[in-house]
């Protein structure tokens, strides 16, 4: 009974298939991975937004998440490690007129990668971050990362990890961005509606998206891909517009979702044309 | 999943109806449309498909009401669905309603 | 003025600051800076004059940042540039390897000092040499201009975008501290006299378009970010429609463009100037900033009869072997004039293949090679071989 409906006789195409590189698929994300769905969720949202994909850029660093924008259909580039966000600004920056999404990874964004996005968040550089926030270094194998937990194994922290996770949220704060969310991917209806407002808004937006590594982490800390989507469910809380001070990811409490940012002020290209190009 | 409550004009919403479509070779097997859908009418199929992955199948197509959570949940983008021929568009409640019993409740 | 972008006119201005004059009569317009000194200036120079010929300055927030931004921008489709000097230089070399591998014109100006790490950074070197010839990971081939003044920084400039737009890579211009702070004069043409090379963009339908197809002279059209061609650009080994393809053939196919773009326009590319070279029994090899102790030193030697000529490297890579191949077997000698200890000496080494003699006068860096140290060494040579 189930192949009744495959077997329509026109089969319509799936709605997002003019939007990826269908000679790509299937793409290389493993069984169960999360990047998958936020990058669904992304086009979905660059559809919905109703902005003009011609000029549309997508931007990727390095990693398994970095290898977002090679199946998006609209002109993407793939750069070096950590260096997507400062690849972008120059876009952007020469080129007002693109709309330029990040779509990137923890590890890309946030350790190789800090840098740069503090200083584009700062600076108010028009763009859209979507960090894919996995908890490790998927693509070389599950490496302890900047968001990894505390405690958490990885082949690098075989006993535990001593260190202490970034709070994307605070961070992009602190720094500046204007639009601050953070969601998992079983919230994709929030994940692709949070893009949707980034794109057609102003300013630095940053999306923090949590998603299951089955393979590289999930294996190494007992967790099955279905049992972390379980905890997305169970264990997370929406609370728009709480303290950035509070969204530390512990799984063992509530991990607090929903918009925290959403605020205006001047992008650097507005505030260097009033100076620079007055005529 | 249950639903832990019936709106009050339960009866009068002219519910969606839906044809679930699958791009069965990109599917890996996941089984999260299976998990999720929240209709549970999704099932692993005993095929294999060109990765010898199990694609799902639809067990129970009458019952699909096209709230396309198996679509937007798919990591693949292996699987969707489309409003069936003769279901009555333009119900106005139905897009929200669908949105917020298709997405698992958030306690 | 008609043209905000060109400085018509005679100037005193140093080396740093033609240099950026130069990218604005190339028609750049974005530059990535980040202050590094002996190159701030360019930097400096540019914040107040780019948006006046409608572009962009932005400080980035290291040079690796500095470095994505241009190659970023110049997919935007605009000229675009940045300048530094050693510690910079060596931040960059990432990303001037995706400028590479992704085939993206820009200018990365170093303004040298001497190394290694922070050395002296307010003196001059050329210690960056091998740097600028292999500094990136993996094999690749490399344009890099080395001007003597300040009127040449100017010169270069425009020639490096030229290039680089023309063969679609990152060109460098190997300055260093005594050029660039040097001020001399410096004659600004009129706009209508500066050849400048634009960009050759696709035509045909979109959705067919390859962006690294080979062409008659190895380098593919470019289109824009925003030009609707839906392009996919990475730094992974690609294909012809630019989709990462993992395999030693594709390799070998992307590599052989690569290299066959510059090895095969080498005549169009490379530079030389050969002063008192038709009588020569020495060759001194000079570039840049020790060019002018070379020029000085031929003139000295030149006086007491010495049989001496000068080549000078204006493109230093790519090399040219086969000019230095043909003058070994016409001079006796080759003194190569640097300053550092030995870099561009053992091209010349290798070009000589034993057929000439190949001595060093190397620095150590600091300071401009005093003409005296060249003489010695020439005179050296004659009695050598009166012996």
């Amino acid at each position: 009974m189930a192949v009744q409906a495959k077997k329509a006789p026109i089969e319509p195409k799936h709605p997002l298939d003019d939007l990826i590189r269908t000679d790509r698929m299937p793409h290389i994300w493993c069984p169960g991975c999360g990047i998958g769905t936020v990058f669904s969720s992304c086009l979905h949202a660059m559809l919905a937004s109703g902005i003009d994909l011609d000029k549309t850029v997508m931007v990727s660093g390095i990693g398994c998440s970095g290898r977002g924008a090679g199946y998006a259909k609209v002109d993407s580039f793939h750069t070096t490690h950590g260096r997507a966000i400062p690849f972008a600004t120059g876009m952007k920056v020469a080129n007002p007129d693109l709309h330029m999404i990040v779509f990137s990874g923890d590890g890309d964004l946030f350790a190789i990668g800090g840098n740069h996005f503090i200083h584009a968040a700062r600076r108010n550089i028009d763009m859209t971050v979507i960090c894919i926030n996995n908890l490790n270094y998927g693509m070389t194998g599950g490496q302890v990362a900047a968001t990894t937990p505390s405690l958490a194994r990885t082949t690098t922290t075989p006993l535990g990890n001593p260190d202490s996770p970034f709070n994307l949220p605070l961070l992009a704060y602190a720094s500046g961005a204007t639009y601050v969310a953070r969601w998992t991917m079983l919230h994709t209806r929030e994940v692709t509606d949070s893009i949707q407002t980034c794109l057609t808004r102003k300013g630095f937006s940053f999306v923090e998206v949590l998603a299951p590594c089955p393979v590289n982490y999930g294996r190494r800390n007992k967790e099955r891909p279905l049992d972390t989507l379980k905890m997305y469910q169970d264990k997370t809380i929406i609370k728009n517009g709480a303290n950035p001070a509070e969204l530390g990811v512990d799984f063992k409490k509530r991990v607090v979702l929903g918009t925290f940012v959403d605020v205006e002020r001047p992008t650097f290209t507005e505030t260097y044309d009033k100076l620079y190009h007055k005529e | 999943m249950d639903f832990w409550r019936v709106p009050l004009d339960a009866e009068e919403v002219i519910v969606s109806r839906g044809i679930v479509h699958f791009v069965e070779d990109r599917c890996k097997g996941c089984g999260y449309c299976i998990q999720f859908c929240p209709k549970k009418i999704l099932q692993t199929s005993t095929r294999f498909n060109k990765k010898s992955y199990h694609p799902p199948e639809v067990t129970k197509p009458e019952e699909c009401v096209n709230c396309h959570f198996c679509e937007i949940i798919c990591p693949e983008l292996a699987i969707y669905s489309v409003e069936a021929p003769g279901s009555e568009p333009g119900e106005a409640q139905q897009p929200d309603d669908a949105g917020d019993t298709c997405c698992p409740p958030v306690k | 003025m008609s043209n905000p972008a060109v400085l018509t006119g005679e100037h005193y201005m140093t080396g740093d600051e033609a240099c950026a004059e130069g990218g604005l009569a190339a028609g750049c317009q974005f530059f990535g800076g980040y202050p590094i000194t002996p190159a701030t200036e360019i930097a400096e120079h540019m914040s107040s004059r780019l948006p006046q010929a409608g572009g962009t300055y932005i400080q980035m927030e290291d040079e690796i940042a500095a470095m994505a931004s241009i190659l970023g921008a110049s997919w935007a489709g605009k000229k675009s540039m940045t300048s530094t000097s050693g510690p910079g230089f060596s931040l960059m070399m990432e990303n001037i390897g995706l400028g590479i591998c992704t085939e993206t014109p820009c200018v990365v100006v170093n303004v040298q000092r001497a190394g290694p790490s922070t050395g002296l950074p307010t003196l001059g070197a050329q210690g960056d040499m091998m740097q600028a010839r292999w500094g990136s990971h993996g094999h690749y081939e490399i344009i890099a201009f080395a001007p003597m003044s300040p009127q040449e920084m100017f010169y270069h400039t425009i020639e490096a975008f030229n290039l680089s737009e023309k063969y679609r890579l990152p060109v460098l211009i190997m300055s260093d501290e005594i050029i660039g702070h040097m001020s001399e004069k410096v004659i600004i043409p009129d706009a209508k006299k500066i050849k400048t090379f634009e960009r050759v963009k696709p035509k045909g339908r979109k959705d067919r378009f390859k962006p690294y197809e080979t062409t008659a002279y190895g380098v593919a059209p470019m289109p824009a970010a925003g030009d609707g061609y839906r392009v996919h650009i990475t730094g992974l080994t690609h294909d012809d429609r630019g989709y990462p393809a993992m395999s030693p053939e594709a390799q070998e196919i992307m590599m052989t463009r690569l290299i066959g773009k510059i090895q095969n326009n080498l005549d169009d590319i490379i530079r030389t100037e050969q002063y008192l070279m038709d009588d020569a029994d020495i060759c001194i090899v000079s570039y840049g900033a020790s060019a002018r102790t070379a020029y000085a030193a031929v003139e000295d030697a030149r006086r007491d009869g010495i049989k001496v000529g000068l080549l000078r490297l204006i493109t230093v890579w790519p090399f040219p072997d086969a000019l230095v191949q043909e003058l070994s077997r016409r001079v006796k000698a080759f003194v190569t004039v640097e300053m550092n200890m030995g870099q561009i000496h053992r091209e010349v080494e290798r070009c000589a293949c034993g057929r000439a003699q190949a001595v060093l006068v190397g620095h150590a860096g600091g300071a401009i090679i005093p003409p005296e140290k060249v003489y010695a060494a020439l005179k050296e040579l004659t009695l050598k071989k009166k012996k």
